[in-house]
């Protein structure tokens, strides 16, 4: 830890990788290179020992037992809550609601705050990069309502059209659902402006967090946001934890998504009274272990260094989009200004596909595909592209392998 | 007509093909080699009805029967599945529906691609055989109905 903490601004990578026991691993008899971050990124030891510090040495359902085991699982349970009130700066630990994923922080809204406040006519506003998740619910929400979806263009460089998203704001607008970092192209997109914008016709603003919470320091109050979702997976913690925020007053306001145990004050056969803020939404038995675990994750990057991390990561996004602008026919999609760490691409006349299989090959795990993101590909007319999505544990040298592994399977397709 | 080989003897000859490559750089170097080689699917077939839906690579599959057998035509736009499809159409085409249904097609697994059957949502290859052998039997199914329209 000595060598970390009294060297200079950069990150220790090799200090770090040897935190994350997966990537030693060695696939078709080459190291591993992982470049598939954005999906899902690896977990550090930290992580892995809570897990089965959990299991093994205070497992117990939380918040009614009386017995220790209990009081040690809920205090560390309730610990995340606040580790994740200060990641995302939230105002309150009670803005701070658990779900399974992004995906579900998504659907809660849609199925409580959206059915009590969307009705026929209104619109909702989406954009065209947005990941599947952030556009099924509202369509089959506006489905139900009688609603409208307006969604907001992508220009060649992958960045929204904010004239177009001006003009859509109009009196009908009551929701604006905006991903903070696309998932495909990695375009960081002008939310703050946006949600004052919004703000100033009365609509809502939700946003997806699932790609910035990992690669940016994000502060609800400071962007002013409704809702922010987004997943522990991705940020290095366990998968099956996601988190919802939202402001005090709406959570308070919105009926409740499930009823079971956990979320209930009393119950009668005649009626039930729900519980307080957090817990409201928060039906049955919570994922405990990897909630608990999630905070270890969270720490772990504070440990580390959130402005170092993100110097890391900016210098392995331009070293990549460099070196890979480099291979001839291959071209970057999303050349936004402001960028996370993922370069997505297509190489001329050869399919993604078959890239990812010889990338594979080699060793490397890259995406291939619509990244669930079939709207924004269909606008750029491709079935698909590679993406290559970096973390705090990767390199340069790692990239060097990304295109000597391209310029090989280019080489074996053509 | 009588030197046709049986599935099992065309999936064989296949694993042989294999076992002289060794490397996975060969292996596949020759999977994108009979890609290359697949005859295009004519036009007028590359429609909606036609499409097996794989996740992330678009494959086209056609079938008739002449005498009782099955012929198969396929393309796709990714070309390592076009190799693999050809294997599939070699391995199954001109064979009889029972035979083709009762196929267990072991040698995807020898030759070591049974990474592409399970990644069913990437690259369809797993429905790639499910319709073929859905074709199976219809084709079974309507001789049975009316056995004098083979």
């Amino acid at each position: 830890m000595t060598t970390t903490t009294l060297s200079s601004d950069r990150l220790d990578v090799r200090a770090v990788r040897r935190q994350f026991p997966l990537l030693e691993r060695q696939i078709k008899g080459k190291p591993l290179v992982y470049l598939d971050n954005a999906a899902t990124s690896q977990k550090p030891q930290v992580v892995l020992d809570e897990l089965l510090r959990y299991y093994s040495s205070y497992n117990a359902n939380i918040h009614r037992g009386i017995h220790t085991l209990a009081e040690e699982a809920t205090a560390a349970f309730e610990a995340t809550r606040d580790a994740v009130q200060r990641w995302i700066g939230a105002s309150s630990r009670e803005e701070i609601i658990f779900t399974r994923g992004t995906t579900e922080s998504i659907n809660l809204v849609a199925w409580t705050w959206g059915r009590q406040n969307i009705g026929a006519g209104d619109e909702i506003i989406l954009t065209g990069m947005e990941h599947h998740s952030n556009i099924v619910p509202w369509q089959v929400l506006c489905e139900e309502k009688k609603a409208l979806l307006k969604v907001v263009p992508v220009d060649e460089q992958g960045e929204l059209v904010q004239e177009e998203f001006e003009r859509l704001l109009g009196p009908s607008a009551k929701l604006v659902c905006l991903s903070h970092a696309s998932n495909a192209l990695g375009t960081i997109n002008p939310v703050r402006q946006m949600i004052r914008q919004a703000h100033r016709i009365g609509a809502r603003v939700l946003l997806d967090g699932a790609q910035s919470a990992v690669h940016l320091a994000v502060d609800v109050q400071d962007l002013d946001c409704d809702f922010f979702c987004f997943s522990s997976h991705k940020i290095y913690g366990p998968t099956g934890v996601g988190v919802l925020y939202g402001k005090k007053e709406l959570l308070q306001e919105m009926p409740v998504f499930q009823g079971g145990g956990e979320m209930i004050k009393e119950v009668s056969f005649e009626k039930t009274w729900f519980n307080d803020l957090p817990y409201k939404y928060e039906a049955g038995t919570p994922n405990i272990a990897d909630t608990i675990a999630f905070r270890s994750a969270l720490q772990f990057l504070e440990r580390t260094g959130r402005t170092k991390i993100h110097a890391h990561e900016s210098a392995l996004l331009e070293y990549a989009t460099r070196r890979l602008e480099e291979i001839p026919r291959l071209k970057i999609l999303g050349k936004a200004r402001e960028k996370v760490s993922l370069v997505s691409f297509v190489v001329d006349g050869l399919h993604p596909q078959d890239l990812g299989i010889l990338l594979d090959n080699e060793g490397i795990a890259v995406r291939t595909g619509h990244h669930c993101a079939q709207p924004l590909m269909k606008r750029f007319g491709i079935p698909g592209t590679c993406r290559a999505s970096f973390a705090l544990y990767n390199t340069e040298e790692e990239i060097d392998r990304l295109v000597e592994g391209l310029r090989k399977a280019i080489k074996m397709l053509s | 007509m009588t030197s046709v080989k049986t599935i099992e003897q065309t999936e064989q000859e296949i694993v042989e093909e294999f076992s002289l490559f060794d490397s996975w750089d060969d292996k596949y170097e020759y999977i994108i080699d009979l890609g290359k080689k697949l005859p295009p699917l004519d036009e007028r077939f590359k429609e909606e009805e036609n499409r097996v839906r794989g996740c992330q690579s678009t494959v086209w599959l056609v079938a008739d029967q002449r005498n009782g057998k099955i012929f198969y035509q396929a393309e796709s736009d990714a070309v390592i599945v076009k190799g693999l499809i050809s294997m599939l159409i070699r391995v199954l085409s001109g064979h009889e529906p029972e035979e083709i249904l009762r196929a267990k097609l072991d040698f995807i697994r020898d030759i070591g691609m049974t990474t592409h059957l399970a990644q069913t949502r990437s690259n369809g290859l797993l429905a790639m055989v499910k319709q073929m052998k859905h074709f199976a039997l219809a084709f079974k199914l309507k001789s049975e109905i009316a056995p004098n329209h083979g």
